[in-house]
């Protein structure tokens, strides 16, 4: 009986000093384990930044319409620059003004007068919209919901 | 509080689990519809709103009634409600959810619902229906969660919570209110276009919501170790019964109206209920189970001697449920738009996954619910109720 | 520093409510502004304006089997035919007199009343109920009295098919691209979960076109222009002729008479 007590109570004893020895462990290298937990974090987090790199060549996009082809001048509504950081916004603007406030001209920095239309304006030049509006919004991963309306021309058999 | 929930019987366990399973089930038909579209419903072009807007005008009733209990409590120091004021604002929190969830499903551009909140249109009641029902969860939320943790911790509830659970009652009056605007402004609906859509409402709604405080008490004296006292229930009781009272009442006098005029455009949606329109008849069977099933609860819960009985009341309270589920969630709304607005009768048959979808956010609604008053039942515990009564009696002397 | 579970939950539920906040509350001078430069705004110069658009059917030249009008406008719209009454969408139908207009025929009425099929379609009211309800304001009244329909802002709430009493919007309950026969490229078609309805063809009225089922309707019995204009043809029709619009007493001012 008292073999049997002292086995018990020893072996108690051992467990709760390894369980203090291992917290102590934990307290010594707290600070270790804190900025391991931040790396971790900080590798997790800009991962998507990192991890293509040098694999997904950049969107070639390209230009290469009958279209554009024939015209005399080949510019835009707006210059390369404004357009690839501000069509989105530039047709949001087009949507509302023309829908709801019928307004439907738009003119351009440099006078030239456009209607506001995605079909009718943009996607008349820029016919090739799986070489061109596709291949950046599939690298940024964006998906725009205006196709699901606004008809591409090449998609619409005559 | 809420890690209360998360142990319990195996009773609780599996009915938590059953829920759980139905609102996957619904979940995923709810993808199916968002690939699909609303037409996976049995809404048309006719009748374009079905199960869930019915059921979303039902549980605005059932939430509205919490004020049943916090009106005589706070305002007029109806003691014996005192243990169950929480139970009410609970249901309304779990009630309002619901709803929310309803409209949500209900809405063909579903990720556009912050347009309402984008570009306000105050002439859309719609769009204060949105701000009040918001407005009634947050006040739920706060007051029955504080008085809860108050509970608990055995202290006396914070002095600010006092005018916010004020502001409660006309806000409950409120957010039914605005959601019988809803049909009864429109011009085109003449089943809608009555003054007396709001009073029916508020009629269904405080004699609903009871009923279901009733069954929740009653399950929870049985089962919940939790004895609302059976003052309380039986001054519940009577507040179903004459709300139920009122409730057929106003059916009563609209049918008046509208077969003494004999204007046919009147008449014909109540013919279509009651005894079908040129062969249409969807609805007749379900209108007269409403019928007797209503008048049948009216007099178990009149009778004094029945009333007081368990198991019969309980079934009176099912009844009154049931009867008004069916009268609002299903007469109400479907009616509205047969015969449509050029006379043709379209009838409405809703589909396998819309009336998945519809249970799954019935399964959501009772899980909150469960949840809620499992942390409740552990915070009061005993069948005797808590020592925070008093602490909340002084707040208010 | 202990946090209690209460504590953290509380913060987790605070930061996941500020993420949720809308873009409005953003100060001006924080969001980023481009600039469109000035000058546009314009209407096309050859846009058709007038004060209160409106319309007349002559039921004395509309014959009960054609359905011409309703052939262009469907085809010019993209509108779709899903082969069902249930998931219907139609700008323009006809319908029986009876239903058109309830009330204005008897027992007793001829044979040529009753067997007359007027077209119905959106009435563009002067006190559109439809408006009054739209919680977002997708659908709205220009100033030219259309009621305009936008398709980006609507939620499909469903709630100005509720309130419009002549039954002249549909939902679009799925995907309209696959059941439309044949696609116009000139008109956008419209996505599933959304509301529409006829829009008084003002895409047309910027180009100075008249709509398509006026244009369309072989027996010249639908004559568009301007109500406010006393000198227009329509005002001269509405002179000489007796006309009837539906469910007048709801006070909703539809633009569509009916001539008798």
């Amino acid at each position: 009986m008292d073999g049997e007590w002292w086995i018990g109570f020893s072996s108690q004893l051992v467990a709760e000093r390894k369980h203090i020895t291992e917290c102590m462990k934990m307290k010594q290298h707290k600070w270790g384990l804190i900025l391991l937990g931040l790396a971790i974090f900080a590798i997790a987090v800009t991962f998507p930044f990192w991890y293509g790199k040098g694999k997904t060549a950049p969107p070639v996009l390209s230009l290469e319409t009958p279209e554009i082809a024939g015209l005399a001048d080949k510019k835009c509504v707006e210059d390369a620059v404004f357009m690839r950081a501000n069509h989105m916004k530039m047709l949001q603007a087009w949507r509302d003004e023309a829908v709801r406030e019928g307004k439907r001209v738009y003119t351009a920095n440099d006078g030239r007068t456009f209607e506001k239309s995605l079909t009718g304006s943009c996607l008349q030049c820029h016919s090739n919209k799986e070489h061109f509006c596709d291949r950046c919004h599939h690298y940024v991963g964006a998906a725009p919901s205006c196709f699901d309306c606004h008809i591409v021309p090449a998609e619409v058999k005559k | 509080m809420l890690e209360k929930a998360l142990h319990g019987s195996l009773r609780y366990r599996i009915w938590i689990a059953c829920l759980i399973l139905v609102g996957c089930a619904g979940f995923f038909f709810y993808l199916r519809q968002l690939d699909y579209g609303l037409g996976i419903t049995g809404m048309s072009r006719d009748v374009s709103w079905g199960l869930y807007i019915a059921q979303f005008t039902f549980l605005v009733g059932v939430a509205a009634s919490a004020v049943m209990l916090v009106l005589p409590y706070y305002l007029h120091d109806y003691k014996a409600f005192g243990k169950i004021t929480v139970l009410g604002e609970l249901l309304a929190v779990a009630a309002v959810v619901m709803c929310i969830l309803f409209v949500f499903v209900d809405l063909g551009r579903p990720a556009r619902v912050m347009n309402v909140l984008l570009h306000p249109q105050p002439s859309s009641i719609l769009f204060w229906d949105m701000i009040v029902l918001s407005g009634y969860l947050l006040i739920n939320l706060v007051t029955g969660w504080v008085i809860l943790a108050c509970t608990k911790k055995e202290i006396p509830p914070p002095g600010w919570i006092k005018p916010v659970i004020y502001l409660s009652i006309p806000w409950a009056i409120s957010i039914h209110t605005v959601t019988a605007f809803i049909y009864a402004g429109l011009s085109g609906r003449s089943f809608w276009l009555t003054a007396i859509m709001a009073p029916r409402f508020l009629a269904s709604a405080f004699a609903s919501g009871p009923a279901l405080l009733i069954l929740v008490c009653l399950i929870l004296r049985r089962w919940g170790r939790f004895d609302a006292g059976e003052k309380a229930i039986q001054a519940l009781a009577k507040i179903v019964a004459y709300a139920l009272a009122v409730s057929i009442f106003f059916v009563g006098v609209e049918m008046f109206t509208v077969f003494y005029s004999q204007i046919p455009e009147h008449m014909h949606h109540f013919q279509y209920l009651f005894m079908g329109l040129e062969g249409h008849h969807n609805l007749v069977a379900w209108m007269w189970i409403f019928a007797v099933l209503s008048i049948a609860a009216f007099v178990m819960l009149i009778l004094p001697g029945v009333r007081r009985n368990e198991v019969w009341l309980a079934l009176a309270c099912i009844a009154v449920f049931v009867s008004l589920w069916i009268e609002k969630g299903l007469g109400l709304v479907i009616t509205g738009f047969i015969p449509s607005p050029l006379g043709a009768i379209t009838e409405y048959h809703p589909t396998g996954p819309e009336i998945t979808i519809t249970l799954g956010v019935w399964a959501a609604g009772f899980f909150l619910l469960t949840v809620f008053y499992k942390i409740f039942v552990h915070v009061r515990g005993g069948t005797d109720g808590s020592p925070c009564g008093p602490a909340v009696d002084k707040m208010i002397h | 520093m202990t946090s209690s579970r209460r504590d953290f939950l509380k913060i987790a539920g605070a930061s996941a409510l500020t993420m949720m906040t809308p873009a409005i509350f953003v100060p001006a001078w924080a969001k980023d502004v481009i600039v469109i430069p000035p000058g546009q705004g314009l209407a096309l110069k050859k846009a058709l304006a007038a004060g209160r658009w409106a319309m007349t059917v002559d039921l004395t030249k509309c014959t009960a089997d054609c359905t011409d009008c309703i052939a262009a406008c469907h085809a010019i719209h993209n509108v779709p035919d899903f082969g069902n009454p249930k998931d219907e969408i139609k700008w323009i139908w006809k319908e029986s007199f009876a239903s058109v207009f309830p009330g204005e025929q008897n027992a007793y009425s001829g044979e040529k009343l009753q067997k007359l099929r007027p077209p119905v379609f959106c009435n563009n009211c002067e006190n559109p109920p439809c408006v009054r309800v739209c919680p977002t304001g997708a659908t709205f009244q220009r100033p030219d009295g259309i009621v305009m329909m936008d398709y980006h802002r609507c939620i499909g709430c469903r709630l100005c098919m509720a309130a419009c009493p002549y039954g002249a919007r549909s939902m679009n309950y799925r995907d309209p691209r696959p059941c439309i026969a044949k696609i116009n490229p000139d008109f956008p078609t419209r996505s599933k979960g959304v509301v529409e309805k006829c829009n008084f063809c003002e895409e047309r009225l910027a180009k100075g076109t008249l709509p398509a089922c006026v244009e369309a309707c072989r027996q010249k019995a639908l004559t568009f222009g301007d109500a406010e204009n006393p000198r227009s043809e329509i005002r001269r029709l509405l002179k000489t002729r007796f006309s009837l619009q539906r469910r007048v007493h709801l006070g909703t001012g539809p633009q569509i008479y009916y001539l008798l």
